[in-house]
């Protein structure tokens, strides 16, 4: 059981903030985030964009943004636990005894949660039957490249993902890659080798085609696909991968008894706290009227739920504000030699 | 002010005036229309405003720019008259629109 002043919920811009300005009041935290890395939907979704409306920062990148955050909070040595997701929370005397889906514990008096729009999961086939065959021989990440040597797999998608797996299987496996459209977005280079290795019969490409269905019993035996223009065409495949990018599911923060609206929490504009003591949330997944999803209302969120923690991590300490500029303490904490 | 038809996949079919200047998914999603989630807030990076756009309309809107096709790739059972609902600004020329939504988004 790891023991910390408040959980975080999210490892993006706004819960980022969150553990500097926890920081600075002297609260310890610990961050858990469902992506193997940090920086939530700015390193997830547009790690390349240019981003105008950080103030104070003309122009900057979603990775720029994430890492000038991270060397930001570097003096705090906070824990990240990533690629873990949080599963439950329960309330045990004053605290909040939180369970990840890796079996990690964390006692804490508050649990902010920063998880924009859930937790990122890839996105699946829209096929109905292909369900038993999910997590066996659909899969939409690759563990062991070994178990596809010498079987024939089937490769849907236009990205990256889906070419740099077209080409590294085609060494030892029979690739046929499927496509919706004729373009591929991967990089360039990607797409060349690709359009190489079919002139040179290593991988068969269908583009314009869809997965139209799965048949089989124990174990996956053909697919079908379909092209655009309604022609069905037969396909005989061990496996079947999925290359559609990651969607953001809500997942299990709606089992734990907030109040939501649509697929977002409300909360006070006060302390962003929810209608759950000790529990607040900050950033895209929190909603009061007026309410704007920019990471600059997330970093106002953050400022004011941290001071909103204080009560519960010290309830016999009073809490005195101060700025970065004058207090000693502060700079402390920061680690500012002066 | 512009009238556009929004049909979820069930068949319900909401008949909206939507101001000029906001999203197709502005318009959606301000009057709380079933169907189109908008997870990233109109930002073309999630593929939750997948709407298909009814065939005689889809010349008529304005052609997709960059970008938008690779996101549609991640849509949810795309076909050739998809549209990211976020990026068609809604005009007078768009009065009469009419637009599906998939089964689900994502």
């Amino acid at each position: 059981m790891i023991k910390t002043d408040t959980l975080i919920i999210g490892a993006g811009p706004v819960g980022l903030f969150c553990v500097h300005q926890l920081g600075i009041i002297g609260l310890k935290c610990e961050v858990v985030d469902n992506l193997d890395k940090i920086g939530g939907q700015c390193i997830e979704l547009y790690p390349d964009k240019p981003i105008y409306d950080i103030p104070a920062v003309p122009e900057c990148t979603g990775e720029g943004l994430t890492n000038n955050l991270i060397e930001q909070i570097k003096a705090f040595k906070t824990n990240f636990h990533l690629d873990e997701r949080v599963e439950e929370i329960k309330k045990v005397e004053k605290k909040w005894i939180t369970k990840t889906n890796k079996g990690t514990e964390f006692e804490s008096s508050s649990i902010i949660i920063a998880a924009g729009v859930g937790s990122f999961e890839p996105r699946k086939f829209p096929t109905k039957e292909i369900e038993k065959y999910e997590g066996k021989e659909i899969l939409y990440s690759i563990r062991d490249k070994t178990v596809f040597k010498d079987k024939t797999v089937c490769i849907f998608g236009g990205g990256d993902s889906a070419l740099d797996w077209a080409i590294e299987l085609s060494n030892t496996s029979k690739v046929i890659l499927v496509h919706r459209r004729d373009d591929f977005r991967g990089m360039q280079a990607s797409v060349d080798k690709v359009n190489q290795l079919k002139e040179e019969g290593k991988i068969e490409v269908y583009t314009k085609y869809q997965l139209d269905s799965v048949q089989g019993k124990e174990k996956i035996e053909n697919i079908t696909i379909k092209h655009e223009d309604g022609t069905i065409k037969e396909i005989k495949t061990d496996y079947v991968l999925g290359f559609f990018g990651l969607i953001m599911q809500l997942g299990p923060i709606a089992e734990w008894g907030l109040n939501l609206d649509k697929k977002t929490v409300p909360v006070n504009t006060e302390n962003f706290e929810t209608n759950k003591e000790g529990i607040f949330a900050i950033g895209d997944i929190c909603s009061y009227p007026g309410k704007l999803k920019l990471i600059l209302s997330g970093f106002h969120e953050g400022a004011l739920a941290a001071r909103g923690c204080f009560k519960y991590a010290k309830p016999d300490e009073k809490y005195r504000f101060e700025f970065t500029t004058s207090s000693k303490t502060v700079k402390d904490r920061l680690g500012v030699k002066e | 002010m512009p009238k556009i038809t929004y049909i979820e996949n069930s068949g319900n079919s909401h008949l909206i005036e939507v101001a000029n200047g906001l999203s197709v998914m502005e318009g959606a999603v301000q009057n709380n229309i079933p169907g189109i989630d908008a997870d990233c807030g109109g930002a073309m990076a999630c593929a939750t405003c997948h709407v298909y756009v009814k065939e005689e309309w889809f010349d008529k809107v304005p052609k997709k720019e960059e970008g938008e096709e690779d996101m549609l790739d991640m849509a949810y059972e795309p076909n050739k008259f998809s549209r990211l609902s976020c990026q068609m600004i809604v005009t007078d020329e768009l009065d009469g629109l009419i637009v599906t939504m998939p089964e689900k988004q994502g």
